[in-house]
C-alpha cells in the first residue's frame, strides 16, 4: 500500500497536477476571502472564516475530481491495471493507496489556509477575538468533506476508462451528495420526510460540524460514506474478471 | 508440478475463450504455449497470473490455487503481460524500484542494478520509459518479471517487437534463467519454439490440440515422406503420374511429391534424367513445426 501511495504522490508531483490544484485552490480561496467585494472578510466586518468554509466545498467539487480522474481511468486505458493487479497487492490496498494519495494532496492544499486564522486573529478587535472551536470544527468538517469527495472521485475513476467521463461523473456526484439531497428534500411531495432526506446529504452534517459541535453521528456519517464509496470501487474493479 | 492447469475454462458472455484446458509445466523446462491469434493464449495466462478469474477449473502455482491464495501465488510468479503495459511517465530505475518495493524486496537499489545489467539496459537506465524504443521497453518488462527471482515465469510474447539481435539476447536470458525456474512462454514464432522450448502446448479456439515434448511432437507427425522437386521451368507432370506419384504444385516450377515409400529421391532422379527434365534441386521435405502447427490448428477451421 505504501509503495502505491508513494507512486501516486510522485505521479502528482511529476505531472504538475499537484501544483495546479494547490495553486488554484489557494488563489481562489484567497481571492474570495480577502479580495472579492461580495465575499471578503474585511468588508464583512466580522472576524470569521466563513468564506473559506462555505465556498471551499464548491472549489473542492471541481478540484478533487481533477485530482482523482486519472487514478483508475488512466490505468485501465493504458493497461497498467493488469500490471498492478498481478503484483502481490490486494485490490483494497491498491484502492487505499490511491485514495490516501489523493487525500494527502487535498490536505496539503488546505494546510496553508491556517495562515488565514492567524491573520484574522490579528485583525480582530480585540486581538484574538475569534471563534476558535468553531474554526477547528469547520476544518475537521472540510477535511472529512475532502475525504468523501476523494472517495467519490476514486469510484468515478474506476467506473470508466475515460478521464473526462470520470471527471464529470465525479463532479456531479460530489455536487449531488453535497447539495443535492438538500435540494431534493425541499420538494413538497415528500415534505414529511424532508428531514431524513436532508440528513442523507453531506451539507446537513457539514454544517453541524462547522458549528464546532463534533457529533459522533456526523463522524460516523462521513466515515461510512467514504467506506461505502471505496467498497463500491472494489466491487467495480472485481467486476467482469 | 510447478504449474498445473486443470480443466481451465473461461467464458466471456456467450463465447468460450478457453475450454477445459489441462496441462502441466515442470521446473527447469521451458514450455512453449502456441496457438493462432484469438486462440485463448493470453486469456489462459491472465488466469494463471490471477488477473482474471476462471469460470471453471483451477490453476496451481507450486501447489497453491491462484484464486484461493492470490498474494502468495502472485509473489511466486513473474509475469510479462501481452503489450507490456508500463508506466511511461516513470524513469527506468524509478519503475523498477516501484516493482521491487511492491514485492517487498530488501536492498532494492542493488537488485534494480542487477536487473538492469541482466537485461542490458545500462545505457538507458536514466531515461524515461516513454523515451525508450519498443525493444528496450520489452527489456524493462522482462526485468520487471524477473526482479523478485520468481519460481514461475509467465511470458506473453516476450520477443515481440525486438530486432533479430535482441531476440537472440533475450532468448539467451530466458534460457539461462530457466535452469531453476518454470517458464511458460507464448509466441507466434515457430523458430523460437524450436530454439528454446522443451515442451509444447498448442491450443486452438480455446481447445487443447497438442501437449507434448517438442521432439515427440515433431517425430509423431513426420510419418509421410515428402520430396520437393524443383525444375528450371514448369514441366509436364504426366511423367510422374504415370510412375504412380501424385505431384502437387509447390511454388512456380516446383512440386511436392508425397508417398509412403521410404526415400524417393533415387527414383525421381531416374525419371527426370530419362525424360531429360531440367532439374534444379531435389530436397526431402522436413515437416517443420510450422507445418505441424498449421495442420493442428487448421483442423477445426471447417
Amino acid at each position: 500500500m505504501i509503495s502505491i501511495f508513494l507512486k501516486e504522490v510522485n505521479e502528482f508531483l511529476d505531472s504538475l497536477i499537484a501544483y495546479v490544484v494547490i495553486g488554484v485552490f489557494l488563489i481562489g480561496i484567497g481571492l474570495l476571502m480577502w479580495v472579492f467585494p461580495d465575499t471578503n472578510v474585511l468588508d464583512y466586518g466580522y472576524a470569521s472564516m466563513e468564506p473559506l468554509f462555505s465556498l471551499g466545498p464548491y472549489m473542492f467539487m471541481f478540484l478533487i475530481p481533477a485530482i482523482t480522474m486519472k487514478s483508475f481511468a488512466e490505468e485501465k486505458r493504458s493497461g497498467t491495471i493488469e500490471l498492478l493487479q498481478t503484483l502481490p497487492f490486494r485490490d483494497s490496498q491498491i484502492i487505499m493507496g490511491k485514495f490516501l494519495a489523493g487525500f494527502f494532496l487535498v490536505l496539503f492544499s488546505v494546510l496553508p489556509t491556517i495562515i488565514y486564522y492567524y491573520s484574522l486573529s490579528y485583525l480582530s478587535n480585540p486581538v484574538g477575538n475569534l471563534d476558535t472551536p468553531g474554526i477547528i470544527g469547520s476544518y475537521i468538517g472540510l477535511v472529512f468533506l475532502g475525504g468523501v469527495f476523494t472517495a467519490i472521485g476514486i469510484l468515478a475513476s474506476a467506473l470508466t476508462g475515460n478521464q473526462i467521463v470520470s471527471f464529470i461523473l465525479a463532479a456531479f456526484l460530489c455536487f449531488f451528495f453535497y447539495a443535492g439531497f438538500d435540494a431534493v428534500a425541499e420538494i413538497n411531495l415528500w415534505a414529511d420526510w424532508s428531514y431524513y432526506i436532508a440528513e442523507l446529504g453531506i451539507m446537513a452534517h457539514y454544517t453541524s460540524i462547522s458549528r464546532g459541535l463534533l457529533d459522533f453521528k456526523d463522524v460516523v456519517y462521513f466515515g461510512s460514506l467514504m467506506a461505502l464509496m471505496l467498497l463500491f470501487t472494489q466491487l467495480t474493479l472485481g467486476f467482469g474478471k | 508440478m510447478a504449474v498445473s492447469i486443470q480443466h481451465l475454462t473461461k467464458v466471456f458472455g456467450t463465447q468460450r475463450a478457453v475450454n477445459d484446458i489441462s496441462f502441466e509445466a515442470e521446473k527447469g523446462r521451458i514450455t512453449g504455449f502456441l496457438g493462432p491469434n484469438g486462440a485463448g493464449k493470453s486469456t489462459t495466462m491472465k488466469m494463471a497470473t490471477g488477473y482474471i478469474r476462471p469460470t471453471a477449473g483451477q490453476v496451481l502455482i507450486e501447489g497453491l490455487d491462484v484464486t484461493e491464495h492470490p498474494l502468495q501465488t502472485k509473489a511466486l510468479t513473474g509475469y510479462l503481460p501481452e503489450h507490456n503495459p508500463l508506466y511511461l511517465d516513470m524513469y527506468v530505475r524509478e519503475f523498477l524500484r516501484f516493482i521491487a518495493s511492491a514485492y517487498g524486496l530488501k536492498s532494492v537499489g542493488k537488485r534494480v542494478d542487477e536487473m538492469i545489467e541482466l537485461v542490458g539496459l545500462q545505457r538507458e537506465r536514466g531515461k524515461r520509459l516513454s523515451a525508450l524504443s519498443k525493444g528496450y521497453r520489452q527489456r524493462v518488462g522482462l526485468a520487471k518479471a524477473l526482479i523478485h527471482n520468481p519460481k514461475v515465469l509467465i511470458l506473453d510474447e516476450p520477443t515481440s517487437g525486438l530486432d533479430p539481435n535482441q531476440i537472440l539476447e533475450i532468448r539467451q536470458v530466458i534460457k539461462d534463467i530457466s535452469v531453476d525456474k518454470t517458464v511458460i512462454l507464448s509466441t507466434h514464432i515457430m523458430q523460437e519454439v524450436e530454439a528454446i522450448c522443451d515442451h509444447v502446448v498448442i491450443i486452438d479456439r480455446g481447445e487443447l490440440v497438442a501437449n507434448d515434448q517438442l521432439s515427440v511432437l515433431k517425430e509423431g507427425l513426420n510419418h509421410t515422406n515428402g520430396i520437393i522437386i524443383e525444375f528450371e521451368q514448369p514441366v509436364d507432370q504426366s511423367v510422374f503420374i504415370q510412375a504412380g506419384f501424385e505431384p502437387q504444385p509447390f511454388g512456380a516450377s516446383a512440386y511436392l511429391i508425397e508417398s509412403d515409400r521410404s526415400d524417393l529421391r533415387a527414383e525421381l532422379l531416374r525419371i527426370t534424367s530419362e525424360n531429360d527434365l531440367p532439374l534444379v534441386s531435389l530436397t526431402k521435405s522436413q515437416q517443420s513445426l510450422e507445418e505441424i502447427f498449421h495442420r493442428l490448428t487448421q483442423k477445426t477451421e471447417a
